[in-house]
């Protein structure tokens, strides 16, 4: 290890953890152990997404007969090319239903939780703790648990393979709610809401303009999470739709994964249309790191 | 929190009409995809079909808890129960132990280059489930696999050994998420506690095992009851192995029961074994919390 890695990481370390390592010099064996498991740790995570960027960019025969793990004749275009184009662009069509449903949704929910736990945490009404705990309650309701109820509610209602049934459910977020309390209790101060009072602002307006920006990093990590929840989302898109031109991407590539096989050449599309889909997301959470980190360590768990 | 209290003299002075605009849309939208669907999904499960005659027009009639009895009676209900129970039994503490494992030492000063590593062992969490079974199913494959020298050999599909194999495909999504939230909790351990401890010449191993590991129980605890209820509801990663292998059944696990119930269609059993599912999700969640909780006490 060179001296300037070295300081690198006494700096960096240093800013969170002081006298750290100021302290006893771990042994060297310690070390070589801590960072074996490290390693081993890595190629398990790491290995199937190296896999899956390498097999997307093989042609068909190299697939099965070049080593998996290594690039063969670099045909990752050609593979997108036949993706988007099968049967008239419909991954393209599943791909922008995951953004609208997840996109969408998660703002919207992220919007509504953020009233909801800002009102819990700032105002005191009658019925408040008892209507915290109903939504606490909600927060141990799985998903999947609502998902038949749900199709139930919708068929009752003649609105099932719609937009709407995987959309409306995907505003609530109760975790929301119980981070954004939480979030506002600790970080929006009672003397700005009282000097924005005494400026005349609205209650409304004073919320928009004021606590909004001091729970950024919460509403980052709701927005963050309840995404993920959505475009991951699986069984209420299974149990609601039955037009694939409504499918997000994880249901088209469900069906196209039963279809190998019947249709073998599917299965370099399913391969390809998995890499596709996992990128938004990775990118979106590299981009917002900072935000949903400092949400996790702040709300996670007080 | 405190300091909620000293916004109560203003609000003498009612914001009733800044409450409805806060609490209207959660509130509305919570009641209509949250709680009148459990209600609908009740009121469903007390009803049963019955017919005049053999081919006569099917009419839905009040049944009382007939559809509870005849759940109870499902073998391959309480048999899919009985196997998430067990994957839960064995994964989540494996996953847990990992996660904390990790937490640990990217905490310690004996590892460099933390932040490397917290995104590494995080990606996968960004990997859907439908995408992270497709994935493993390739990898666990006797010919497409880059480790077919070990499945060629071993079975990961087989009646014996799917159940593991989807375990870990869930490890392997899960284990870096339940690790940042476990590693967020060790960042907020106050430094001075080490501090005494270090006077007293204890190693890492001691500290983590005599401090940090008591003081991050409560993230230990949430992490837990999250994967208790996850390990219940599991439906996307089995239906996705049901294309890789017959042993993967249409009543593997709970939901994949009341999945193929529900498609039948029997909706008025499919809504009572949701309703069953999710009152043994949360009956074992809140054991869990008050158990913990009365140990942490002591």
């Amino acid at each position: 290890m060179t001296e300037s890695t070295d300081t690198r990481a006494l700096r960096t370390q240093g800013a969170k953890k002081p006298a750290r390592d100021g302290g006893i010099r771990e042994s060297a064996v310690s070390r070589t152990v801590a960072m074996a498991v490290m390693a081993v740790a890595t190629l398990y995570f790491l290995t199937p997404l190296w896999w899956l960027l390498v097999a997307s960019t093989k042609t068909r025969s190299d697939f099965t007969t070049t080593n998996p793990l290594w690039f063969a004749d670099f045909a990752l275009f050609d593979n997108i090319a036949a993706l988007v184009n099968y049967r008239d662009g419909v991954f393209l069509q599943w791909l922008a239903n995951s953004a609208l449903y997840a996109g969408v949704g998660a703002l919207l929910a992220t919007l509504f939780a953020a009233m909801a736990g800002y009102a819990l945490a700032k105002y005191t009404f009658r019925g408040r703790e008892t209507l915290f705990n109903v939504i606490l309650g909600g927060v141990l309701v799985p998903a999947t648990a609502l998902a038949l109820p749900l199709f139930l509610l919708f068929s009752q209602a003649g609105a099932t393979n719609t937009i709407w049934a995987v959309l409306l459910p995907s505003l609530v977020s109760p975790f929301g709610v119980y981070l954004s309390r939480i979030y506002a209790a600790a970080s929006v101060p009672d003397e700005i809401i009282e000097a924005a009072r005494i400026d005349g602002a609205g209650e409304v307006r004073t919320f928009f303009t004021v606590a909004t920006r001091l729970m950024a990093p919460a509403l980052v990590t709701i927005f963050l999470f309840q995404f993920v929840a959505i475009w991951n989302n699986f069984f209420l898109p299974l149990i609601m739709l039955r037009d694939e031109n409504l499918f997000p991407v994880t249901l088209g590539l469900y069906v196209w994964n039963t279809q190998v096989s019947q249709i073998p050449d599917i299965r370099a599309l399913v391969v390809i249309g998995s890499l596709l889909s996992i990128i938004p997301l990775i990118v979106t959470f590299l981009a917002l790191q900072r935000f949903w980190q400092s949400g996790l360590a702040n709300g996670g768990l007080k | 929190m405190a300091r909620d209290t000293a916004v109560k003299a203003s609000n003498a002075v009612s914001h009733t009409k800044a409450l409805a605009v806060f609490l209207i849309p959660f509130g509305s939208l919570f009641v209509l995809f949250y709680v009148v669907p459990i209600l609908y999904a009740i009121y469903q499960s007390l009803l049963t079909v019955e017919r005049e005659g053999t081919f006569g027009p099917a009419v839905q009639v009040f049944g009382g808890l007939t559809q509870y009895i005849a759940v109870f009676q499902n073998e391959p209900f309480w048999a899919s129960i009985g196997r998430v129970l067990l994957f839960g039994v064995v994964q989540v503490p494996v996953m847990l132990g990992v996660a904390l494992l990790l937490a640990l030492l990217l905490d310690s000063p004996l590892v460099r280059g933390t932040k490397f590593f917290r995104l590494a062992f995080f990606a996968p969490y960004a990997v859907p489930s439908v995408i992270a079974a497709i994935m493993w199913g390739f990898l666990y494959s006797p010919n497409l696999s880059p480790f077919s020298a070990v499945t060629s050999t071993v079975d990961f599909l087989s009646a014996e050994t799917v159940l593991w194999s989807i375990a870990n495909v869930v490890t392997w999504v899960y284990v870096g998420y339940n690790m940042l939230i476990i590693y967020s909790a060790l960042l907020s351990i106050p430094q001075e506690i080490y501090e005494a401890a270090r006077l007293d010449g204890a190693g890492q191993f001691r500290i983590a095992f005599s401090i940090k590991i008591p003081l991050v129980v409560p993230a230990l605890v949430l992490t837990g009851i999250f994967s208790i209820i996850g390990t219940l509801q599991l439906l996307a990663e089995p239906q996705v192995f049901q294309s890789f292998s017959n042993a993967v059944t249409s009543t593997f696990t709970p939901n994949l029961t009341i999945y193929s119930t529900a498609s039948v269609p029997n909706m008025s059993l499919a809504a009572a074994m949701s309703v069953v599912l999710a009152l043994a999700t949360f009956v074992l969640s809140f054991t869990v919390l008050k158990l913990t909780q009365r140990r942490t006490a002591s």
